[in-house]
């Protein structure tokens, strides 16, 4: 399945000239749905198995992806995606077809990777010892690797597997996969406005480890 | 008010541009919220950051990190080949046992509504066959 268009959003900084604090609405766009997906989608709510695994084969390497995305992890990635899709079979009649299939996927697929995250922290506090926890021998993590890692985005995917689960998950619903606030707070089982200050503290965070300011710590010279 | 707001946040000894008084710090704090549409800067903020080169330098940075993120929904990991096949054998197993399931609680339906009508059936007959019973018996006169 081809990528859905990723919407521009506030790249550019908005300004009012009154004195108030306003709020700014994101324009609702109707996603435009191919026939076939609609037929297929259709075929599985009745009992199609072949139309469900239609479905599955064109967006598997999307849901994946999100996955791997969200979890920093394959082979965990790939235990979410398998849940994914299991929890969707079996919830397909509660899906209206009114946003793509693969975007409810996306939802769901946030789902799990928090249930399978928060399952999996508690296992490893379980397993951990004091002294395991302290040492992170990952190769992408130690400076001289981290200088070697050319561009932007081998930084950012690093950064990004570095930030806590709780963080990474917000930032990448809606910055990589522009999930819109409630969407992400829904589907994370918190409120719009944690999820809202976890965006921030996680682009900080970002930020700092990705592009740091040029003697950021020193007071500026203007 | 974010002018308000940003004034408040304005700390000592900052060289900040002295006509707006705003800090950078507060800007700074302030610009992921402006650059997300989830507030729009007022003319105070757009002032500093006009005359701002820190300020100016941070909206670049902010905006060029949020590209790159945006720029890794275009990838797409492939997944390996165990995945697809791992999902459909899982869904095979759930379509099994949904049928099982469905056949199980079928059969129990039909055995409950079987015993349900027996005893109904049972019930009335033994209120005919009382009914009839006391009918039958010899009214004494007298």
């Amino acid at each position: 399945m081809g990528q859905a268009a990723h919407p521009s959003q506030g790249d550019s900084l908005t300004v009012s000239d009154g004195s108030g604090n306003h709020r700014v609405e994101a324009p609702v766009k109707k996603p435009v749905i191919p026939v076939e997906e609609l037929e297929l989608v259709a075929a599985a709510k009745a009992g199609d198995r072949r139309a469900f695994e239609e479905l599955v084969r064109s967006t598997q390497a999307g849901v994946y992806t999100l996955a791997c995305r969200l979890t920093a992890d394959p082979d965990d990635a790939r235990d979410v995606a398998q849940d994914a899709y299991l929890r969707a079979y079996r919830s397909l009649q509660r899906f209206r077809g009114e946003a793509r299939f693969s975007t409810w996927m996306y939802r769901i697929t946030a789902n799990c990777a928090a249930s399978h995250l928060a399952r999996r922290s508690k296992s490893r506090h379980e397993e951990l010892g004091e002294d395991e926890a302290m040492v992170d021998d990952r190769p992408g993590v130690d400076p001289e690797s981290m200088a070697e890692a050319a561009s932007l985005r081998d930084r950012m995917v690093v950064a990004l597997a570095d930030l806590p689960p709780s963080l990474r998950a917000v930032v990448v619903l809606r910055d990589v996969y522009d999930l819109p606030h409630s969407t992400i707070a829904s589907e994370l089982g918190i409120s719009e406005a944690a999820a809202k200050v976890r965006l921030h503290r996680a682009r900080r965070k970002l930020r700092e480890t990705v592009l740091p300011m040029a003697g950021e710590e020193n007071a500026h010279a203007v | 008010m974010l002018s308000k707001a940003l004034a408040r946040h304005k700390p000592l000894g900052l060289s900040t541009p002295s006509a707006y008084p705003v800090s950078c710090s507060a800007v700074a704090e302030a610009l992921p919220r402006i650059v997300d549409r989830m507030e729009v800067a007022d003319l105070e903020v757009r002032r500093h950051v006009g005359a701002c080169p820190r300020c100016q330098a941070d909206l670049a940075q902010y905006r060029k990190m949020l590209r790159a993120l945006r720029q890794l929904r275009t990838e797409v990991l492939e997944p390996g080949p165990g995945l697809l096949p791992g999902i459909l054998a899982q869904l095979e197993q759930a379509g099994e046992r949904q049928a099982m399931h469905f056949l199980l609680t079928g059969r129990r339906a039909a055995y409950v509504g079987g015993i349900a009508v027996a005893t109904a059936a049972g019930a009335t007959g033994a209120i005919v066959l009382a009914v009839r019973a006391r009918s039958r018996k010899p009214r004494l006169v007298g």
